[in-house]
């Protein structure tokens, strides 16, 4: 199946490109835990190394690293290899967007009737099913890990102001 | 002599009719796991983790390696059937299983998988048994810097073993070692890496990483190539298992062989997957068949489940009796007990008989059980992948939520976790190896522990590290491992500079 996405040849954003960046991008961690090792104490203390001394010098090697897979990602022929064609990554960024809503979402109405929202969301607008299976789907689920996590194995989630409503 | 009564003993709590449910429960979640895309065994076993934080260990530690094994099994049914390899060890039999179903012989690809599963991981558990108590009675000696030549020769392993680039093997182990240190330093109770931000106080939990990682990152990875399941029917009965059985005991040297490579692969880090493909490629090359492998032959099925199934099942070797897990799955089973209250490492041995015994006898009766399980619930199980995508990937993103908040009843741990889900599509799309960060993260308070403590030890001098033989044998045995790409291709470039005197001789 990928083969054929692949023989295509849609367009999207170089492979090469995505690779130099997730290496800048670990490089830029780094650059943070060399400067909080620094911060709290490379030497040598009373207890032995100090705090800083082991996160920074792990700091140091993914450094350096990151400039090897960043010469390397620059030279190597990618023959025009992309990351993903740009359709592939609005199916991708369709999962992530409602996803990001549902996680900004748990911690106001709790995490059973945001679940419920993005089953149903997902269900309608992704999947095509008419409401009258996407709403039972979205109810069912939150609902019997409710009565698993709060009734059975005694673990409580955020909740919200519904649960507040119904007396939990 | 000891060891087997308490081997005995551990059999006694096992078959506890509440410790069986618990074993048939956590194979079916576990085979259901295996089964879908998007989770696998170690954010399966993450997410269900805190179902089990009122229970006793033993019965915690029972249920967990179930759902284990159940993801082991599970895997081998998507392969076959739909050709999508359900976890990525199960990659190589869908080289020889899909093409036996689509020829009308999936009942046939399924025994075979799930015996050979069943076979390997027996094989694994008796030299866990044989094993185990040995490795950890020696270990008990271990000081500080014995203890980090162990960790030592853990990583350097993956770098030389997998097969990744090696600079992107380092950069994610030390990306792992850096966000595991972040929090208060356990030695000197100093805050370090927080830059005053609250929620970084605690550190970064690697079970957060674990279901973000392989469980938000796979399911963007599977909307990205769109899946769609097309899968054969699988009709299993007792005639054709039996007459698959029938046949199998023929290939008993590439079971012992399979087994001994699973085994080995599995206990030094390099995990399940690439002791499948190996296993695979070895039997294609000796079988006299090999050239027919790749169009459905039931050697190309039993050699990688084989495999595959003695790697995951030994990787618990090293987690049991050093404190190392050997894979992502055992590092959760690793974080379990730490919650639990027990001290994994050698100790367990000595302090927690029951609990050991326990868990090793739970593999026994765990794949016996999975066996009839897997063999009797097949069409079940298929059916679940007849489910579509945008049903089961809404439902696995609320899973792998509720899995992440429950870790530290902390909202903020979801945001985490979507953090770690983009950055886990990203390194996974570049190449970059998971397995690696997770152990560090989990391992990083303690290698670096260890670390300290011999250099405070010696006064700051790295030969300290030398300074005993064993400790120099593991230390070089890493280096070796760290080296292994160059030390193998110095050698190849050797014996070509040789050869090409003789024959200009």
């Amino acid at each position: 199946m990928s083969d054929t996405t692949k023989a295509t040849g849609g367009t999207g954003p170089s492979h090469r490109s995505v690779e130099i960046g997730v290496a800048a991008f670990m490089a830029l961690l780094a650059l943070i835990g060399v400067y909080g090792g620094i911060k709290v104490g490379i030497g040598w203390g009373d207890e032995g190394p100090r705090a800083g001394f082991f996160p920074f010098y792990v700091s140091i090697i993914v450094l350096i690293a990151c400039a090897i897979n960043i010469i390397m990602a620059i030279t190597a022929s990618w023959q025009g290899k992309i990351f993903a064609e740009w359709g592939q990554l609005r199916q991708v960024m369709s999962v992530l967007l409602p996803t990001i809503i549902y996680v900004g979402l748990v911690p106001y109405i709790g995490i059973y009737v945001a679940s419920a929202l993005l089953i149903a969301f997902f269900m309608r607008w992704f999947g095509g099913y008419d409401w009258h299976i996407a709403v039972p789907v979205a109810a069912v689920v939150p609902i019997l890990t409710f009565l698993m996590f709060e009734m059975w194995f005694l673990v409580p989630l955020p909740k919200g102001p519904l649960e507040r409503f119904l007396g939990y | 002599m000891e060891d087997i009564g308490n081997l005995f003993h551990g059999f006694a709590v096992v078959i506890q009719p509440f410790n069986l449910m618990l074993m048939v429960v956590g194979i079916v979640l576990g085979v259901i796991v295996g089964v879908l895309p998007g989770l696998g065994g170690a954010n399966g076993v993450a997410i269900l983790l805190p179902l089990t934080f009122s229970m006793s260990p033993t019965s915690a530690i029972i249920m967990l390696s179930c759902i284990y094994w159940g993801a082991l099994f599970g895997g081998a049914i998507t392969s076959i059937l739909f050709n999508i390899p359900g976890e990525p060890w199960s990659v190589a039999t869908t080289f020889d299983g899909y093409p036996m179903a689509q020829q009308g012989k999936a009942g046939e690809a399924l025994t075979a998988a799930f015996t050979s599963s069943f076979v390997g991981a027996l094989f694994a558990v008796i030299v866990i048994t044989l094993v185990a108590p040995l490795v950890a009675n020696f270990a008990l000696r271990f000081g500080p810097p014995e203890i980090f030549s162990v960790y030592f020769l853990a990583f350097c392993s993956f770098v030389g073993l997998s097969k990744e680039p090696p600079f992107k093997t380092v950069a994610s182990m030390m990306l792992g070692f850096g966000l595991g240190a972040v929090g208060l330093d356990q030695m000197t109770g100093q805050l370090r890496l927080t830059f005053g931000i609250e929620p970084m106080l605690n550190g970064f939990d690697f079970l957060i990483a674990v279901i973000g990682l392989f469980g938000i990152g796979e399911i963007l990875l599977t909307m990205e190539e769109g899946l769609s399941f097309r899968g054969k029917a699988a009709a299993l009965n007792l005639k054709i298992v039996f007459q698959t059985w029938a046949k199998l005991p023929r290939y008993w040297l590439l079971y012992l062989r399979s087994c001994l490579i699973g085994c080995w692969m599995g206990i030094s880090p390099a995990g399940a997957t690439p002791a499948s493909f190996m296993s695979y490629g070895i039997a294609k090359r000796i079988s006299k068949n090999g050239h027919l492998f790749g169009t459905g032959q039931i050697e190309g099925v039993v050699a990688p489940e084989t495999a595959a199934h003695a790697a995951g099942t030994s990787a618990l070797l090293p987690m049991i009796a050093l404190g190392v897990p050997g894979s992502p799955t055992a590092a959760v089973l690793l974080g379990g007990l730490l919650i639990w209250g027990l001290q994994p490492g050698p100790l367990l041995f000595v302090e927690q008989k029951d609990f050991v015994w326990g868990l090793i006898a739970s593999m026994y009766m765990g794949n016996i059980v999975g066996l009839l399980v897997v063999l009797t619930c097949v069409p079940l199980f298929a059916s679940i992948l007849r489910i579509p995508f945008s049903v089961i990937a809404p439902v696995i993103m609320v899973f792998c939520a509720i899995g992440a908040y429950t870790v530290h009843n902390n909202t903020f741990d979801i945001v985490m976790m979507v953090v770690f889900g983009v950055a886990g599509y990203f390194m996974k799309k570049c190449n970059y190896p998971l397995a690696p960060m997770v152990l560090a993260i989990v391992l990083g308070d303690k290698a670096e522990e260890s670390f300290r403590q011999s250099l405070l030890a010696s006064q700051g001098s790295l030969g300290v590290f030398w300074s005993n033989a064993l400790v120099s044998t593991i230390m070089t045995l890493g280096l070796v491992a760290l080296f292994w790409p160059l030390i193998q291709a110095g050698w190849t470039r050797v014996r070509v500079l040789t050869g090409g005197l003789r024959a200009a001789e």
